[in-house]
């Protein structure tokens, strides 16, 4: 891959659409733009402007053009944007036409967002932040891939960063300066209830991570039961499709079946599982019961469904979970079954045949949903590298407090450590960012 | 005057002379070239060697048998230890030095050396022969030849002093700066900038009103700075406190216009840890006093160096705001404080060994590069030596790294990142502060020293026997033991879990220590105090030296990546402009260098690294 190439791609994805919009990067966008637009446009300012073949003088269409010079671009290069007809021939002449010029040439997936990267124009944060927003399916999703995109989070990275840099210089000031008058004692003044302060924001952080990343992926909902109470009639009708087969015959569903849906704003991965039993011989039936205990265990949220015909059964293992009375199409007011398990309040009567209480249900869930994944739009620590230098953070953090003070060097040491770990999300913590602190903190020299 | 030597060394200060020196030691005929012997070890500026950083330098010139250690032992007449209450890595050597005490012992010592002569003369330019200096010229019009030099100008290349309104081209007061050199070394392309340091007047100690004053003593037991010195025997003296007071604050306010560094007269950078007097005042403006201590220049001299009140506004405005300071009410200025610029070198310009890239055979040390300081000056003067000697001797080139020792730190810092103002040493710069101690710099460096045939004998000799020592110490050390219960019917505090617990680690105990440990083990009490101290820290810093050791290892690994000398950076893809232009201005040897190169992300390396690999199949296929 060569950085000095100029770049082009359709910036609108692909297929036939009503507009497609070419995106150029690189030194030569303004050369391009001229050869075929004519004159160029004010900066930042749209024209629009008859494309020809500067050797035919054909016109190609007729578009609107953009023109932004570098460094102040997304790139950090000169762009060059078209905005044509979407059909396939439009883009065809015009990329022919590209790459006949020397150093220009298609991009490859995502160089536009790594020449920005290179450029300084984004951080590391919010590339990430980026990827997500370009793969966000819902809402909430959509807001968190936007706070990292837009730096947001980036920011409070760097105001850790900062903190770190604060306690840091204020330890070596207290080494390095002991000979100045007053320096050591005024800087060791604060330095734990700041270290204490900065392991409480880091905690906060670290702790919403596994969440934010569950949304990040999906919430897992996962549907469980005895054999025939509904399970996968139930997941059907949510998903509104037919996802997985069903029969009445028990044990129709053998192995694990994972439905998509967005829920109040929160991608939400249904899964269906093979019921459970004692008594079955099945080899089959018996690794798909497997299967669904292990699902159940790395459930976000588990469904429990009994039959209003039968005796309800109970959870194999202790987790919590949504308990669900389907079948009461088949209930008699006073059949047994449905007196105890409705005495219990938590237990949600539905009917999957008849469309009975699927509406409270689904309230239920969604608010099962929010209550644990919502509000989590702002969440910094979303991903696992993330999450492990922050955590490696806090524990080097938490080990400089446990230091008296004559042992200073060993509680700096642990500083270092820290801001060596949060260096992998932030950046560096150079030496003269600290001396830098220490001078404008202090007035050093004898 | 035309004479021929292996090596020849421009300047007699703190860089000069260990140039010279370990030039000289190294077996190579060395001249030392200086206006007049009689300023070889002078000391320009503060009466005072070593501090935090800078006491593990002069360490660790001692360890290489440098001169600096030696000398300030001899002339020492005051010693503090600092952060005594602290532990050992962060235990810093200082000494108040009898200014003419050191010059006497440093002139001897240079007079002493064999292999080397001193040529008082001025020089004004070097002989270049095909691309290579081989030799220098003097104002005399004679030609000193030699196939290395080492050039220490200290703060003499077009130095101009400032004082006031007043500029005065000079080296240092009252002598002639060096014109000329600058021009040349800038006509072959070489990169120089200007940087700025100031002094305080000095003061008559007889008109000084002592009795109302704070005493400073130093410590009880001196702690010398070289590993062969056994007892400090020079007289010990006394500094005093006193500080700035308000009136000093009006005084300075009133007249700030008049000062060169704020009417824009002074071009260059100073070093923001020591500022001036009138900076302090402007930048932190809510504090009503500063801290001045009165050091004594020597034990027969009356001038006092007043520390923390560097100047160069004008004289009468000096007069006025030192007189009212407590204590100086009466006193009499002996010299006025100045500022003074000086042309230095981009030490980007440099390779590790301190040669210039772009002018072979030229080796540069001290203020020159852009440092501060004696000890700084000192050490980077052994390395050039060292490497002047040895390229004479058409051997390789060595450098220290930044595991083996401050020396290695500093040198890489300034190679690799260049200097934005005056370089001064901390321990924050060592990222192996635990392991790089005062204590253990002869450990360090002393057989790398001993290999290189920079240590002479006597050294060589004592060094080997105080190692035996110790690792009989240790040795026994770590076959003395106690169970956890053993040790609780002793009364020390431990775990009780069953563990087995050497004498070796009793001794780092909090509340435990070596005189406990003596008691237990009556074998132990009788160890000499080096060794005590050695193992003591030993084994307190022992749970960090396993991590620190595998770091090390990472960092020696990627400095043995090597990166072609004829990489096109401008052309090299997928890094930003800015990333770009650093590594085509210092060019760096590895993949190490690169990475410590300011600004340098991973990304950048890993795309570098990719880059040196593809090329390099290309041309091995």
């Amino acid at each position: 891959m060569n950085c000095s190439d100029t770049i082009f791609a359709v910036s609108s994805g692909s297929g036939m659409a009503g507009i497609a919009v070419i995106r150029l990067s690189g030194q030569k966008a303004a050369t391009l733009l001229k050869l075929t637009a004519g004159v160029l446009p004010s900066p930042r300012f749209a024209a629009v402007r008859q494309l020809r073949d500067p050797l035919t003088k054909e016109i190609i269409d007729q578009a609107l053009v953009l023109w932004m010079p570098g460094p102040n671009t997304v790139t950090g290069e000169d762009i060059a944007e078209f905005h044509v007809h979407g059909s396939l021939a439009v883009v065809e002449a015009l990329f022919s036409l590209f790459l006949k010029q020397d150093g220009v040439r298609l991009a490859e997936a995502g160089e536009f967002t790594r020449r920005a990267f290179i450029n300084d124009r984004m951080d590391l944060v919010e590339v990430e932040g980026l990827g997500d927003l370009l793969h966000a399916r819902t809402e909430a999703q959509r807001r968190m891939a936007l706070h990292h995109m837009l730096g947001d989070a980036s920011s409070i990275y760097e105001s850790w960063r900062g903190e770190l840099i604060g306690i840091l210089a204020r330890l070596e000031a207290a080494i390095d300066f002991i000979d100045e008058a007053g320096v050591a004692e005024a800087a060791l003044v604060d330095v734990k209830s700041r270290t204490v302060d900065l392991v409480a924001r880091l905690n906060k952080a670290a702790a919403e991570s596994d969440r934010a990343g569950t949304l990040r992926s999906g919430v897992k909902v996962v549907f469980a039961g005895a054999p025939n109470v509904g399970k996968s009639s139930l997941l059907n009708l949510v998903a509104a499709r037919e996802a997985a087969i069903v029969s009445s015959r028990p044990g129709t569903t053998r192995d694990v079946i994972e439905v998509s849906i967005v829920l109040g704003g929160v991608p939400v991965i249904l899964t269906d599982t093979a019921g459970l039993r004692d008594d079955s011989e099945d080899e089959i039936e018996a690794i798909g019961m497997a299967r669904a205990k292990s699902e159940m265990a790395g459930a976000d949220i588990l469904v429990w469904l009994d039959s209003a015909d039968r005796e309800a059964t109970d959870l194999p293992v202790a987790l919590p979970a949504l308990r669900v009375l389907n079948k009461m199409d088949l209930a008699t007011p006073n059949s047994i079954h449905v007196r105890n398990n409705l005495a219990d309040d938590d237990v949600l009567p539905i009917s999957v045949k008849t469309g009975e209480g699927i509406a409270a249900f689904l309230s239920v869930l969604e608010k099962c949903v929010s209550a644990r994944f919502g509000g989590l739009e702002h969440a910094i620590v979303i991903r696992t590298r993330q999450k492990s230098a922050v955590e490696e953070s806090i524990r080097h953090l938490n080990d400089s407090l446990t230091f008296k003070a004559d042992q200073i060097e060993f509680a700096t040491e642990c500083v270092r450590k820290a801001s060596h770990a949060l260096a992998r999300v932030t950046g560096r913590v150079d030496v003269e960012d600290l001396l830098g602190k220490i001078f404008s903190d202090f007035c050093i020299g004898k | 005057m035309n004479r021929k030597f292996d090596v020849i060394v421009i300047g007699g200060g703190h860089a000069g002379v260990e140039a010279a020196a370990a030039s000289a030691r190294l077996g190579a005929k060395t001249a030392l070239v200086t206006h007049q012997f009689a300023t070889i070890g002078e000391m320009s500026c503060n009466p005072a060697i070593g501090g935090l950083g800078k006491g593990h330098l002069v360490r660790e010139i001692d360890a290489l048998d440098g001169l600096m250690g030696r000398v300030a032992d001899k002339a020492g007449i005051q010693f503090r230890l600092l952060n005594r209450s602290k532990g050992p890595a962060v235990r810093g050597p200082r000494a108040q030095a009898d200014r003419k005490l050191y010059r006497q012992h440093m002139q001897a010592a240079i007079g002493n050396q064999k292999n080397l002569s001193v040529v008082e003369a001025a020089v004004c330019g070097f002989i270049i022969e095909r691309g290579r200096v081989a030799g220098v010229t003097t104002e005399a019009g004679g030609e000193l030849r030699a196939g290395a030099v080492v050039l220490t100008t200290g703060t003499f290349l077009s130095g101009l002093i400032h004082i006031g309104e007043k500029k005065i081209p000079a080296g240092r007061a009252g002598e002639p700066p060096a014109e000329g050199i600058s021009q040349q070394l800038r006509s072959t392309g070489i990169n120089l900038g200007r940087l700025k340091t100031g002094t305080p007047a000095r003061l008559d100690g007889r008109t000084i009103n002592w009795g109302q004053l704070e005493e400073q003593k130093g410590d009880m037991v001196p702690a010398p700075f070289s590993f062969m010195t056994t007892e400090i025997t020079t007289p010990q003296v006394s500094c005093f406190i006193t500080q700035t007071t308000e009136k000093t604050h009006k005084v300075i306010s009133d007249n700030i216009h008049r000062s060169p560094l704020y009417s824009g007269q002074i071009e260059g950078t100073g070093p923001r840890y020591c500022p001036s007097i009138e900076d302090k005042i402007h930048r932190f403006n809510d504090k009503s006093s500063h801290q001045i201590f009165l050091e004594p220049e020597g034990l027969d001299d009356p001038t006092v160096y007043p520390n923390g009140i560097s100047t160069s506004l004008p004289e009468d405005v000096q007069e006025q705001f030192i007189r009212t300071i407590p204590g100086l009410e009466n006193v009499k200025i002996i010299r006025p404080g100045y500022a003074i610029e000086y042309d230095y070198v981009d030490p980007r310009e440099l390779l590790h060994s301190l040669e210039v890239k772009a002018l072979p055979g030229l080796f540069l040390a001290g203020q020159i590069n852009g440092t501060t300081g004696y000890e700084e000056a000192a050490a980077q003067g052994l390395i050039a030596g060292l490497n002047a000697a040895r390229s004479v001797a058409g051997e390789d080139t060595v450098s220290f790294d930044r595991a083996e020792g401050y020396l290695g730190v500093m040198i890489d810092d300034l190679v690799l990142r260049g200097v934005t103002e005056p370089y001064r040493m901390f321990t924050s710069r060592a990222e192996y502060r635990l392991s790089l101690r005062a204590d253990n710099a002869d450990q360090r460096l002393t057989p790398k020293g001993i290999s290189l045939g920079l240590v002479g004998s006597e050294r060589a000799a004592l060094f080997a026997a105080q190692m035996s020592v110790l690792d009989q110490a240790r040795e026994l050390l770590q076959r003395l033991n106690l169970t956890s219960a053993a040790a609780a019917k002793l009364g020390l505090r431990v775990n009780q879990d069953g563990q087995k617990r050497t004498a070796f680690d009793f001794i780092a105990m909090p509340e435990i220590g070596f005189e406990r440990v003596g008691e237990i083990w009556p074998e132990l009490a009788g160890l000499p105090e080096f060794a005590k101290e050695a193992l003591y820290a030993e084994s307190l810093y022992s749970g960090y030296s396993a991590r620190q050791t595998a770091d090390v290892i990472a960092l020696r690994r990627e400095d043995q990546i090597r990166l072609p000398s004829d990489i096109d950076y401008a052309g090299l893809p997928s890094l930003s402009m800015e990333i770009r232009q650093k590594l085509a201005r210092v060019q760096p040897r590895t993949l190490g260098q690169a990475a410590r190169i300011e600004g340098m992300t991973p990304a950048a390396l890993a795309s570098l690294l990719g880059y040196v690999k593809r090329q390099s199949q290309r041309k091995s296929s």
